[in-house]
Order: structure tokens, then C-alpha cells, then sequence
């Protein structure tokens, strides 16, 4: 039930290499405009943030692992573009028209970087779901933790977590439910919190026993103990 | 080179990542759904202009200013937007102190999560499979690749990133750093200090 991109207590990766402390942000000019084409593509407003990552997250599993971060980025966005109805295959064949595109009155342009910048968005929304658990109670993560919304569908909840016992640390609002928003059956806002795990629940073989790994779930993913 | 799997759109473009990024944004700028003035606008923003920097100074004032450390363990997105530091990817941030006690990390297993306003844009190591796949498991046998070695009853607490809260970690201040302004002390706040993977560098 696992999906690639879900990978939090995989074996097998070998060591972290951290940069050098004078290591460009981007390594090569090509990150660079891959993250920059991204989110100007975004500012066309076709899609909403839990989408364009799902459309990371279910490029095959060969391509997800074969390909490099931005590689994942340019791809998901490339099929994202035709999906949405942004582009056609025969566009990224070349062999589509320059005619005036009707979304073109929406592109993004130099002088209102800063303020899409700076606006960010924003994923508090007022809920009439009440909250149901208090900073800490005892919760239990649901098992299976797969989408309940749509099979192989978008979610928040790792697969580590799935079924096992935390504390709710503390409540951060009510926010826009992922696995909902991600495939345009709306923002369905619920109560999110901050989950703490003891790390002897989550690993069999935990480094130290008073180790803990705190998880952002949503209500919908919590039931109580 | 990978080889696309199958039918996905995106293997019509060029496999070659630098010709497939140059080959997607030719057919949108032909189009006029995008500024290539706009791209350099955001490159150089988070090239230029936004970058671990910005946390140094909050970690500062945090170190210095006892009422806008409460604050800040408060309600961090209000007091770092009053310094300026909001927008995308630090819609909505939370502070987290180290302690001798405990010790703080932050990762998103999922994806790439990370508070852009205030760190900038993650290193390559923060989105590596090795580093997502492991801290939440074996956080100090990644502190070690890092050089940094916790005593034992200092616990270790990982903050996975799952939603669109952003962490922010205040690393202990240093020994020998009492007297030094604000803009010393954030000398001494690494970017790595702030996701977990640091301390706070020695005060000279």
C-alpha cells in the first residue's frame, strides 16, 4: 500500500552528505529554472499545492527514483501541464500553435513576483469541524493509513505511522485537508495537530529510548485510545 | 540517463534534464503563459536575497531579548512577519527550542517541506532519500554524518514536516557568547543549527 515518495524509516539509503558551507543554492543554472518555471506555472492558478505535489508523488516508481529532485519537479510539472489542460501532447511534440492562449492574461509577470512571493498561501481556514482531542490525549493513527478518499489517493500520514499510539502535543488550527484538496473534491478544513511518538513505538529497534519523532496529522487520521 | 517509464507526458520532452527544463519553458514562454523576467525575478530572490540569513537574526533575538524569545515560542509567524520574513512556505511557522534535555530536528519525510522565508530554498541533502528516509529512524546516526555527537540523556526529537507548519529550531546558545550584540551572535547561527543537523558555532 506504500507509495515511493512515502519513505520516512527506509533501510538501505547509505549516509547523508551535508554541503559545503559555500555551496551555491542551486547547483547548476537548470535547478534553477526548473524550480523558477514551477512556480510560475503555479501562478496560472490550474492547481493548488496538495496537486502538484500527488502529481509528484505518482510519477511511476521507476521515474521517481531514477530521477534527480528537480528532474521529479520539471517532470510532474510537464504532465501536470497537460492534465490540467494547460498544454497537449502535440505542444510538447512541437507541434502545436503559438496562437493566444486563453489562460495567457494570467502569467506571471516580473513586477508581481515579489507580492505572489510574499502572499504565499495561506492553508488555515475556518472549519465547522470541532476539535476532538486536547493537548495529551492519547491517539491512535489509523490503520490501514492508505487515502480513505480515493484508492492509491494523496495523503498526509506516513506509512511508519499508520497504527501506531501518540500524545497530541498541540493543536495548530483548523487547516485544509491534503487528501481532499489534492483531488478536487475540495478544501474540507478539519482540526490539525502535532502528534508525538515515543520512538520505541515507531522502530523496533529504537537508537535511544527517550527518542521522538512529533508527526502534523489531521483529524480524520486520529482516532481516540 | 533513466529511461521515462511509459506513457506520462513528460517523456515526450527531452530526457536530458537541462534540455527538458529549457525545452518546457520554450513552449510556455512561445505561449505567453510565462515571463522569463519573472523567473529571473524569483531566482534571484532566493539566490540573492533570501537565505539562512534571515533565521540567524531571529535565533539572535531570540538569544537576547527574553520577552521576544516568549513571544516567538508563542506565536512565531507573527513575531518573524513583524521582521519582515513571511510568505511562501512560512505560512505558517512554529519555534522549537534546543535544550540540554532535548533536541530538536525537522524533515518531511514526504517531500521537501522546509521554511523557505527564513532559511531559503533546502539544501540538497535536506530533499536526499538517505536524509528522508533516515532521521526519523536513526536521527544521531545522521547527526554523526554531520559530526555531531549528542550526550545520551539529551533526547532526540524529530519534527516531521507533514503539513504546511514550518519549524524553525533555536539551537542553545553558545558558551562565551555573553555581551555580544545581536548581529555577532547570528554570526554564529548556522543554517544546519537551524534544521537540527548543527550547533551554534563556538563564540571566539
Amino acid at each position: 500500500m506504500t507509495r515511493i515518495h512515502d519513505m520516512g524509516g527506509r533501510f538501505g539509503d547509505g549516509p547523508v552528505v551535508p554541503d559545503a558551507p559555500d555551496a551555491p543554492v542551486f547547483a547548476t543554472d537548470w535547478h534553477a529554472q526548473a524550480l523558477a518555471v514551477t512556480l510560475a506555472c503555479g501562478a496560472l492558478g490550474q492547481w493548488n499545492i496538495d496537486i502538484s505535489r500527488h502529481a509528484r508523488e505518482r510519477l511511476s516508481p521507476q521515474d521517481y527514483t531514477g530521477f534527480s529532485y528537480y528532474e521529479i519537479w520539471i517532470s510532474a510539472l510537464t504532465d501536470l501541464l497537460v492534465e490540467r489542460g494547460v498544454l497537449t501532447l502535440d505542444d510538447l511534440r512541437g507541434q502545436g500553435d503559438d496562437t493566444s492562449h486563453p489562460l495567457a492574461s494570467r502569467m506571471l509577470k516580473a513586477d508581481a513576483v515579489a507580492a505572489m512571493l510574499a502572499k504565499g498561501g495561506p492553508a488555515d481556514r475556518a472549519s465547522e469541524i470541532a476539535p476532538k482531542f486536547s493537548p495529551g490525549q492519547a491517539v491512535r493513527c489509523r490503520h490501514p493509513g492508505d487515502s480513505c478518499l480515493v484508492d492509491g489517493g494523496h495523503t498526509r500520514l506516513p506509512a511508519y505511522a499508520a497504527g501506531a499510539r501518540g500524545y497530541v502535543l498541540r493543536l495548530h488550527g483548523t487547516h485544509v485537508l491534503p487528501d481532499s484538496n489534492a483531488h478536487d473534491l475540495g478544501e474540507a478544513p478539519e482540526p490539525l495537530y502535532a502528534v508525538r511518538f515515543a520512538a520505541s513505538e515507531l522502530w523496533a529497534n529504537p537508537e535511544n529510548a527517550d527518542d521522538q519523532v512529533i508527526i502534523d496529522l489531521w483529524q480524520s487520521y486520529l482516532e481516540p485510545l | 540517463m533513466p529511461h521515462d517509464h511509459h506513457d506520462h507526458p513528460h517523456a515526450l520532452l527531452p530526457p536530458e534534464p537541462a534540455l527538458r527544463v529549457k525545452a518546457l519553458e520554450t513552449i510556455l514562454t512561445r505561449k505567453g503563459l510565462i515571463d522569463p523576467g519573472a523567473l529571473d525575478q524569483i531566482i534571484d530572490t532566493y539566490q540573492n536575497k533570501i537565505g539562512p540569513k534571515n533565521g540567524a537574526q531571529v535565533v539572535a533575538r531570540a538569544w537576547s531579548d527574553p520577552g521576544f524569545r516568549d513571544a516567538l515560542m508563542q506565536d512565531a509567524t507573527a513575531v518573524v512577519a513583524d521582521l519582515g520574513y513571511f510568505g511562501r512556505q512560512g505560512e505558517h511557522m512554529v519555534a522549537v527550542e534546543n535544550t540540554p534535555d532535548l533536541h530538536n530536528m525537522v524533515v518531511c519525510t514526504l517531500c521537501s517541506c522546509y521554511p523557505w522565508p527564513l532559511l531559503g530554498i533546502p539544501p540538497a541533502w535536506y530533499k536526499s532519500d538517505a536524509y528522508r528516509a533516515r532521521v526519523v529512524r536513526e536521527p544521531r546516526a545522521v547527526l554523526a554524518d554531520f559530526g555531531v555527537t549528542l550526550p545520551k540523556e539529551t533526547a532526540v526529537r524529530v519534527w516531521d514536516s507533514t503539513a504546511e507548519m514550518r519549524y524553525l529550531v533555536i539551537p542553545m546558545r553558545p558558551e562565551g557568547s555573553e555581551g555580544l550584540s545581536v548581529d555577532e551572535l547570528a554570526a554564529l547561527v548556522s543554517r544546519d543549527s537551524m534544521i537540527g543537523t548543527g550547533l551554534a558555532k563556538v563564540a571566539k
